[in-house]
């Protein structure tokens, strides 16, 4: 099938491919931002001295991290057009999929990271007589995220790598559309080639990023 | 929200069928891959602690590269793109007459890739025990290759219990890429079950307690293993 590797078909395809990479770094950015959030707020609850909240957080962790992402996707595929009523496209079940599922990973890295920081920071708090919330919000969180920014880098990257599997709902993200060209002109190893050479200098370049913060900004 | 439940197609044939088999392959597919990345991860690790320069750097190079790409990417490139670049008969081997051409590509791809996660916590094991009883080993008279067999990774092993467990579910779960290359395991199955009959709620459930069944019976099982196992004194490396 192969009468040798045709660079210029990676070439005309850049701005479809680009269009791709675009989605996918939508899809991370969103999926980051919202796990981030869900996770926060989990570890808070996970963190709770009220034993049916920290209890259900714990459920709901344990619960997303046994399960395959793929069926998770499926899952919400699956149930989101069920609930609303309506279709309402892949896009919008994804990103629920992914925001869900992130959070349960989120929520451990922060929960370590509200963990990591000294108990001694937290009395002070309390007798300088700030709130519960002050005391999270200006004393606990901000040196909790500190700790917490090489490893929360990481899990984006890693997140980075699994929005590739919305290829099992067909979204147009960056696998699929050079999937399509693939399979379009029969130039499966140019393109695949590709994506592998993408998605490995972005996510190395990524880590060694991390690698680089982490020893500036030790505590 | 209208739906029609129907909890008994679970247990009608073929579906139940489709299930067991499902989740026969989902096994077969995580333990052999488990065995691969064992392995070849237990050999990368040691590699990138030893002295040898040009072994520490084949180590580093295997495991940023299998680490940076996307699994499913990977799938594809040993699926599709591995046949067409080899030599003529050897990949023609690989689409015509190797047996059951998904299972062993989708077992091989999960295997290598794991073996960079389990190479990390073995580097990781043998690092914390110190350079004190590798510089021992040796002073006893052991070969290099004695110090690793009898001392550096059985404490190694022994500390990262925890990692490795979680990397066996890792394995375990990511066995559902497999059915991007056509392998039809629980996840497959189930998705089929809910194609075929449109009682997606039920079959997804299924899968899902499946999974949910097994990642307890292991973390369980495998914490009975961490106990017995733990060397006194020192911390194990906890699951990441």
């Amino acid at each position: 099938m192969t009468d040798g590797f045709d660079l210029g078909i990676i070439v005309r395809s850049v701005p479809f491919l680009w269009d791709g990479l675009q989605l996918t770094f939508l899809l991370t950015a969103i999926a980051v931002a919202g796990g981030l959030v869900g996770g926060t707020l989990l570890a808070l609850c996970r963190l709770s001295s009220f034993a049916p909240l920290s209890f259900a957080a714990g459920a709901y962790v344990n619960f997303f991290r046994s399960m395959p992402l793929i069926l998770v996707i499926f899952w919400f595929y699956f149930l989101v057009p069920l609930v609303v009523g309506r279709p309402v496209g892949g896009f919008y079940s994804v990103l629920i999929a992914f925001t869900m599922f992130e959070a349960a990973y989120y929520c451990e890295i922060v929960r370590a990271g509200i963990q990591s920081v000294r108990k001694g920071q937290i009395y002070a708090g309390q007798a300088l007589g700030l709130t519960y919330r002050q005391n999270m919000l200006y004393v606990v969180l901000p040196q909790a995220l500190r700790n917490m920014v090489p490893i929360l880098l990481t899990q984006g990257i890693i997140l980075f790598q699994d929005t590739s599997l919305v290829y099992v709902v067909g979204l147009h993200d960056f696998l699929v559309s050079a999937d399509i060209v693939a399979n379009r002109d029969n130039r499966l190893i140019e393109m695949y080639a590709t994506v592998a050479a993408v998605y490995f200098v972005l996510c190395l370049l990524g880590s060694l990023g991390v690698r680089k913060l982490q020893r500036k900004y030790a505590l | 929200m209208q739906y029609n439940w129907n909890w008994a197609v679970l247990i009608t044939e073929p579906y139940l069928g489709w299930i067991a088999s499902g989740f026969g392959w989902t096994v077969a597919v995580s333990c052999a891959a488990w065995i691969i990345a064992f392995f070849l991860g237990s050999a990368i690790g040691v590699m990138r602690t030893t002295e040898i320069r040009a072994l520490r750097i084949a180590g580093a190079v295997y495991v940023e590269t299998f680490r940076n790409i996307p699994l499913l990417v990977q799938m594809f490139l040993w699926y599709f793109v591995l046949p067409e670049i080899l030599p003529k008969s050897a990949g023609d081997w690989l689409k015509r007459d190797m047996p059951l051409p998904e299972y062993w590509t989708a077992v091989v791809c999960l295997g290598t890739y794991t073996a960079a996660r389990v190479a990390e916590q073995v580097r990781a094991g043998i690092n914390t025990i110190g350079r004190g009883q590798h510089f021992a080993a040796l002073a006893i008279g052991l070969t290099p290759i004695q110090a690793y067999r009898n001392v550096l990774l059985p404490i190694g092993y022994r500390i990262i219990v925890p990692p490795l467990t979680s990397d066996f579910l890792g394995v375990f779960k990511n066995s559902s890429l497999a059915l991007t290359i056509g392998v039809l395991e629980l996840t497959a199955q189930t998705r089929q079950i809910g194609e075929y009959t449109f009682q997606g709620f039920e079959s997804f459930t299924a899968a899902t307690l499946i999974y949910l069944a097994v990642t307890f019976t292991v973390m369980a099982f495998m914490r009975r293993i961490e106990t017995r196992t733990a060397i006194p004194g020192m911390i194990s490396l906890g699951a990441k």
